[in-house]
């Protein structure tokens, strides 16, 4: 008896003498908070989450690759102990939730009959699934048994939907899903998305440059869901109210119920209706941010794409200031697209959401003036975006273009609208009988603004057709309704000055179609003889704008910045990175003189590559990255089943009054309106859509 | 030689430690979902059966025999391959990282691994010299990493199958578990 107990205590203090010397020999430095993190695991070892065993999965969530609700057996109680250990709070912007992606369900079609296997798993092996959709939903719920938390159940159109309240993001339903429809992301995964190929997209989600998910904030929107529609369309477009009103909504005209002779659904208008809504309420909706990183960033300019990736970058927590040279920030927004069609109250209104956030502003400030980039990465900033713009007119080239009385077009409203702003006292000079050179929105802008500060006629002079014209087929339709003059086809020659030298006449040409150039527009070509006159006494040139990159003419490193030839700053398409590491750039600095959700989408994507290189993280492009292509299946010739139904109109001034005014003249619709027009959405996805809408 | 290759042989497929000693049930269930989880395993199993196999022998032969206290054989193994399969750990973290992070997460699974601790007593209770130990322990480890990859093999196929719901899982999985043992029962008698 008593040998057995020397025995033993002589075995166990052998064992526990050489594990405690070998624990001392073989330290290995663990992070303290793995133990910590351990202890607050229900300790089953089950093996359940995942992991093998609850020291692995400690480990996994210290490393960042399980979250806090990783523990199936703790559940709810060890999520919010580990989440604590971990200085994230469970409900926070950063906690992963699931979403399902997928809302074709019963809709989408079968390729065959099958009812032998009872996992989507299983059933994925099968050519790829039953229904005729490659990447969307089976139905089977491998997703609802995968989940511990019984956060996830088949809703009644056969898709799962997941209750984000119990949802603890603990990836299971992710892992199980074998056609990733339900993915598991942080807010900062989701912000950063890009449209890729294998998505589930609506083709009007393809089109938008700023990807917003359409078919979502409409379904919120016909749900009475006016806060979760303005969520939706922040996570990718900031500047709602602006968009709202100027975007030409390119999206609409690859609206599946546009296709044969029914109308595309109002997309942009509806925008428009939540986010006035949002603004009318008087309460900003909350826009979480992630925790600081403390890295700073330099965005210089304070247009859209400045704005854009500004908020972005702010919402994943860098410290980020916007340098402008003007006084006030919009960039083109304020300064060029006038009063009657963005009340600059609401521009400052959505502006002042964004800088809420927490990002600082640097006003009256030009780079290349005030200060250089080489300056900025002295003081501290890691990045810089450039998102200057296009400022700089084209000349037309003609003789006498600079006689007095002649204008460009972004100086001249850039001029009235400092003046209406009260940034400036200048007296502006307005004729009686003006003409304006080009077919643009700047060209469209500078009529309607003379003919609302009383010239008593005005024209446009293009070279081309009506139906060239670059300008919103809307903006022309009004400018035709409050009386403007087209002369088409007319090409100016000359600018004929009095004995004062001030503008008298101008000289055109009349051109007529030629053959179709490469980019498949019919190039106009001059009809010999026939000079025509045309009396005026105010002309106001708006052939187009360009990057003013005179900056990179200081500093030493700032020259070697690649310049394209059409003067925009030279960048990878995929990730807009120019060829100095450190610089990213987009919007009209990098692409010419675009559009507002051109320059949003730009602004994002700029913040993805910035939030990349900031986390050392390889600056590399979205893989299989879509980019406004189209997925070529979703592209339909007829949309078989659907009743074709009208389009809600939009209301406006009544041409009398808005002539006389700088009263916004495109009104919001009302809330009947915006409900029924949101009935009319299909809720496509690549393949299957609502037939019943 | 030819004893030790027969030895071996009996191990492997005969005596297989899953599929004829029906030891080690719930890692041949519980890890046998996925190939990948299913070769972690065989591995980490090779590793630790061989070393713990060669060390209660020591145990047995030098210390439990010499005192005469062959009663205390169970509990003085569980102590020594517990306190093994820790130390192995540690010393496997810090000098290999490389082996640690393929097997690591698997080690301490096996601290209370039935057919570890099995192996160890029939090596005793067979009367094995040291070097038949150490074949013999090799070997069990070999049969029970090659019963576990067939049968992971077969679960992965499973899932393709129509299985009735009552059937589904673990309950299939001990039905295919009983056949590819039925199938094992053949190599009786091979020796
Ligand atoms: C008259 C007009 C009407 C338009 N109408 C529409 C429309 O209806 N719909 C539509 O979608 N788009 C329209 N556009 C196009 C749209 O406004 C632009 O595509 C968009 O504003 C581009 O955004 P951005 O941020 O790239 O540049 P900008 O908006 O031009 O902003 C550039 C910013 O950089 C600042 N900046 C420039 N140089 C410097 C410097 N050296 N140092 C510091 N700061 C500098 C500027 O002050 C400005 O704030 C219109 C454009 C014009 C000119
Ligand atoms: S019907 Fe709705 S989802 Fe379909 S393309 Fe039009 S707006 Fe997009």
């Amino acid at each position: 008896m008593l040998t057995a107990l020397i025995f033993m205590l002589g075995l166990g203090a052998v064992c526990g003498l050489i594990l405690s010397v070998a624990s001392k020999v073989f330290y290995v430095y663990e992070d303290p908070r793995i133990a910590e993190v351990e202890s607050a695991l229900a300790g089953a070892n089950c093996g359940g989450c995942g992991f093998a065993g609850c020291s692995a999965a400690a480990v996994a969530v210290v490393s960042g690759q399980a979250s806090p609700g990783v523990c199936i057996v703790g559940g709810p109680e060890s999520a919010a102990k580990v989440a604590a250990i971990m200085g994230m709070d469970p409900g926070s912007a950063q906690a992963p939730v699931s979403q399902n992606e997928c809302l074709g369900g019963f809709r989408a079609d079968d390729k065959y009959f099958y009812n032998g296997v009872g996992s989507c798993r299983a059933l994925s092996l099968v050519y790829g699934g039953k229904r005729t959709c490659r990447v969307g939903c089976m139905g089977l719920g491998d997703c609802i048994k995968a989940c511990a938390f019984d956060a996830v159940h088949m809703g009644p159109d056969g898709y799962p939907v997941v209750d984000e309240v119990k949802c603890v993001g603990c990836g299971a339903c992710e892992k199980a899903c074998p056609k990733s429809i339900i993915t598991v992301r942080t807010m900062s995964d989701r912000l950063l998305h890009f449209n890729q190929e294998d998505d589930p997209l609506a083709p009007c989600q393809q089109t938008c440059p700023a990807e917003i998910n359409i078919p979502k904030y409409i379904s919120q929107i016909r749900e009475g869901d006016y806060e979760g529609a303005v969520h939706t369309i922040r996570e990718r477009n900031p500047l709602l109210l602006t968009c709202g009103r100027v975007c030409p909504h390119p999206c609409e005209n690859y609206c599946r119920r546009g296709i044969e002779d029914d109308e595309a659904v109002s997309i942009n208008q509806l925008k428009r209706f939540v986010a006035d809504y949002e603004m009318n309420s008087g309460k900003r909706i909350p826009i979480p941010c992630a925790p600081d990183t403390g890295k700073k960033v330099a965005v210089i300019g304070g247009g859209p794409a400045g704005l854009t990736c500004a908020y972005f970058l702010r919402r994943l927590g860098h410290d980020v200031t916007i340098f402008d040279m003007m006084p006030k920030l919009g960039g083109m927004v304020r300064y060029g697209i006038p009063e009657y069609r963005l009340p600059k109250e609401v521009l400052q209104w959505e502006i002042d959401g964004i800088l809420g956030l927490g990002v600082k502003t640097q006003l009256n400030v030009k780079l290349g003036t005030d200060f250089t980039i080489n300056s900025l990465i002295a003081s501290g900033y890691e990045a810089v975006f450039l998102g200057i713009g296009a400022w700089k007119d084209y000349s037309l080239g003609v003789e006498g273009e600079n006689l007095e009385g002649c204008y460009t077009g972004i100086d001249f409203l850039t001029r009235f609208a400092r003046k209406q702003q009260g940034d400036s006292k200048e007296n502006i000079y307005i004729g009686k009988k003006c003409a304006v050179v080009g077919g643009g929105n700047t060209a469209i802008d500078c009529v309607r603004t003379l003919i609302r500060l009383g010239a008593e006629e005005v024209s446009i002079v293009y070279r081309r057709t009506r139906k060239e014209m670059p300008a919103n087929e809307v903006e022309i339709i009004a400018a035709e309704h409050e009386g403007v003059k087209f002369h088409f086809l007319a090409a100016p020659v000359k600018v004929i000055g009095d004995e004062n030298g001030r503008v008298s006449q101008l000289e055109y040409l009349k051109m007529e179609l030629g053959e179709p150039d490469a980019s498949g527009r019919r190039r106009p070509v001059p009809v010999e003889g026939s000079e025509t006159r045309l009396d005026i006494d105010m002309l106001v040139t708006a052939i187009g704008q360009g990057p003013d990159v005179s900056f990179t003419d200081e500093g030493k490193r700032i020259r070697d910045l690649n310049i394209t030839r059409w003067k925009t700053i030279d960048n990878d398409p995929e990730v807009l990175q120019a060829n100095i590491p450190y610089i990213f750039t987009g919007g009209d600095a990098a692409t010419g003189a675009s559009l507002v959700v051109e320059a949003i989408g730009g602004g994002r994507r700029a913040a993805r590559s910035i939030h990349r290189y900031l986390s050392g993280e390889e600056v590399a492009p979205v893989t299989k990255s879509l980019r406004k292509k189209h997925i070529p299946e979703s592209l339909f010739e007829m949309v078989p089943g659907v009743k074709k139904t009208k389009r809600t109109p939009m209301p406006e001034l009544p041409v009398e009054d808005r002539i006389r005014s700088f009263a916004e003249s495109d009104l919001v619709i009302q809330e009947q309106d915006a409900l029924s027009e949101s009935n009319r959405c299909l809720s496509c996805c690549r393949l299957c859509y609502n037939k019943d809408a | 030689m030819g004893e030790y290759i027969l030895l071996a042989l009996s191990c492997i497929l005969i005596n297989n430690i899953l599929l004829a000693q029906y030891l080690g049930n719930c890692p041949f269930l519980g890890t046998s979902k996925k190939m990948e989880t299913a070769v972690g395993m065989a591995m980490a199993v090779v590793f630790v059966l061989v070393l713990a196999g060669v060390i209660t022998w020591v145990v047995d032969a030098y210390m439990l025999k010499k005192f005469g206290l062959e009663y205390l054989r169970t509990i003085a193994f569980i102590l020594v391959i517990a306190s093994l399969v820790q130390f192995v750990e540690m010393f496997l973290k810090k000098s290999i990282p490389a082996l640690y992070a393929g097997l690591g997460i698997f080690l301490p699974l096996i601290t209370t691994n039935c057919a570890v601790m099995g192996v160890c007593l029939i090596n005793i209770n067979e009367e094995y010299t040291f070097m038949q130990a150490l074949v013999a322990s090799f070997s069990y480890a070999s049969g029970f990493g090659l019963a576990l990859i067939l049968f992971a093999g077969v679960r992965e196929r499973i899932l393709l199958a129509r299985v009735p719901k009552p059937l589904q899982d673990t309950s299939i999985g001990l039905i295919t578990a009983g056949i590819l043992s039925l199938a094992f029962l053949a190599f009786k008698g091979m020796v």
